[in-house]
């Protein structure tokens, strides 16, 4: 579904990725997590082009999203995206977040967009919030809005960077149970975070990146009960805190 | 106090010139109007053009952006009148006095409208591109209405004070409430004409500070 070949990224003298290779497959979780400027965001928004990469492949159910000749508008819609910081349009209610893209770029009239957009909401469970603005939302519902809006647009694979990091602790867990629904649902998602927990539970592999490389890819179980290598050790040892 | 009276508040000669005193309102208002449509119009448009980050254009948009907001607004109106028709530009008064405040309003909005769109979160735009909008899409729906909201104070106060140099079309003969008055004034030998400009002044343009204030309070950024 996601196919990564030998992408890389530098800002610069600074090389952010070196030479990555991933394949997400459909329905499939996959789980990041590693140090702070390991390069996870900067491989994450290769994905749909926020960040161009230097080199390498990014193909999305077999389409080359880094190639000059693609439309790229076209492509995005296909592929979900969720940041740390939420990113809610503070002018537009939250039914208006999540219609926007249906109007502009699926051209969805008004009535239509409105239908999906209300349908989205309930998903994560705010349909009766629809007509809140994104400042009279906790950070809890305003990410949750924040997915709603990806979701909508039906997409082939969602993005998660850090999607409960902005989050108070009592807040993360409303976030976390809509992703697994989607999870549950069928989504093919690619998620950096820090919620080991989460990643145990939900993810079918876990990546572990330093320095712009993969370090090492496995199941949860693998990749965090017996690591192979000292630099996922060190982290994992230090993010756990034992 | 009789001597002030008789200077300034002389009923007769009130009387004789409200009539061109009233004209002039007429045609300060109209320059106003104009003034401040194409103004803020052409600000507007300048400082999109500039979002599209096209090197050579930014600064040429720049430099005659900054040219306009460092001369004295006068010193453009003389060179636009008495200047230009020597390389074959000749210009009324009125078009004079509305095509240099306008420029001068434009560059000013232009500033003050890019500042607005600069200071939308990078994130705002992401989120946006990330769901299938394009670059102008992106603006006009998400970065703009935000921008716009924020530039409503700074916009407002700039409009009156360059709506208010509307006076100094007077040095290119339009028959503004000025003009008029230094006319009334000189013909009748007495500056009740010049008091009767200045009320007329306050009954245009107190208003529009006053509405300017509620503007602000009604658009201001609340978060
Ligand atoms: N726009 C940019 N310009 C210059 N350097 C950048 C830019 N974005 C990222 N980098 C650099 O690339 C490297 C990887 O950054 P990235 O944000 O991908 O790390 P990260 O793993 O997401 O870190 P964090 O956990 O702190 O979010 C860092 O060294 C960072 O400083
Ligand atoms: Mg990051």
């Amino acid at each position: 579904m996601l196919e990564l070949e030998a992408v890389r990224k530098s800002f610069g003298a600074i090389e952010a990725l070196k030479g990555i290779d991933l394949l997400v497959a459909r329905q499939e979780l996959v789980f990041i997590i590693g140090p702070s400027g390991s390069g996870k965001s900067t491989l994450l928004r290769c994905c749909n082009r926020l960040e161009e990469p230097t080199a390498g492949r990014v193909l999305v159910d077999g389409v080359d999203i880094v190639s000059p000749d693609v439309d790229i508008n076209e492509m995005r819609r296909h592929i979900g995206m969720v940041f740390q910081s939420f990113n809610l349009y503070p002018h537009l209610s939250a039914l208006g977040n999540v219609t926007l893209a249906l109007r502009r770029v699926l051209k969805m009239p008004r009535d239509e967009a409105n239908e999906r957009g209300r349908a989205a909401l309930d998903g994560v469970g705010l349909a009766e919030r629809a007509d809140a603005y994104p400042n009279e939302l906790s950070g809890g519902q305003q990410q949750r809005v924040a997915i709603a809006r990806a979701l909508a647009l039906e997409p082939k694979v969602m993005l998660f960077d850090e999607p409960t990091s902005a989050l108070d602790p009592e807040l993360v867990g409303s976030v976390l149970d809509v992703m697994r629904t989607m999870r549950e649902s069928g989504m093919t998602m690619l998620v950096v975070s820090h919620e080991m927990g989460f990643a145990r539970e939900a993810a079918d592999r876990v990546l572990f990146m330093d320095e712009g490389e993969v370090v090492e890819a496995g199941s949860p179980a693998r990749i965090f009960e017996s690591p192979e290598h000292a630099r996922t050790r060190e982290f994992l040892r230090r993010v756990t805190g034992h | 106090m009789n001597r002030i009276a008789e200077n300034f508040f002389d009923l007769e000669v009130m009387a004789k010139y409200l009539p061109s005193i009233l004209d002039g309102v007429l045609v300060t208002i109209q320059l106003a109007i104009l003034i401040v449509l194409s103004g803020l119009a052409l600000g507007f448009v300048l400082a999109v053009v500039r979002a599209f980050q096209i090197r050579a254009v930014n600064w040429l948009i720049v430099l005659v952006v900054d040219a306009f907001r460092a001369l004295p607004p006068i010193v453009i109106m003389i060179v636009f009148y008495f200047a230009l028709p020597f390389v074959g530009i000749s210009m009324s008064g009125f078009v004079v006095a509305w095509l240099s405040l306008t420029l001068v309003l434009a560059s000013f909005a232009e500033e003050i409208f890019w500042t607005g769109i600069l200071s939308v979160d990078r994130g705002q735009w992401e989120a946006a591109r990330s769901t299938g909008l394009g670059f102008l899409q992106t603006l006009r729906d998400v970065v703009l209405p935000q921008a716009v909201r924020l530039t409503i104070p700074p916009l407002t106060n700039r409009t009156i004070v360059i709506t208010k140099s509307t006076a100094i079309a007077s040095v290119v003969a339009v028959p503004e409430i000025l003009t008029q008055a230094s006319a009334a004034q000189a013909f009748s030998a007495n500056t009740t004409p010049l008091m009767m400009a200045a009320v007329a002044y306050l009954v245009i343009f107190l208003p529009l500070v006053v509405l300017s204030r509620w503007v602000e309070s009604r658009f201001g950024w609340k978060r």
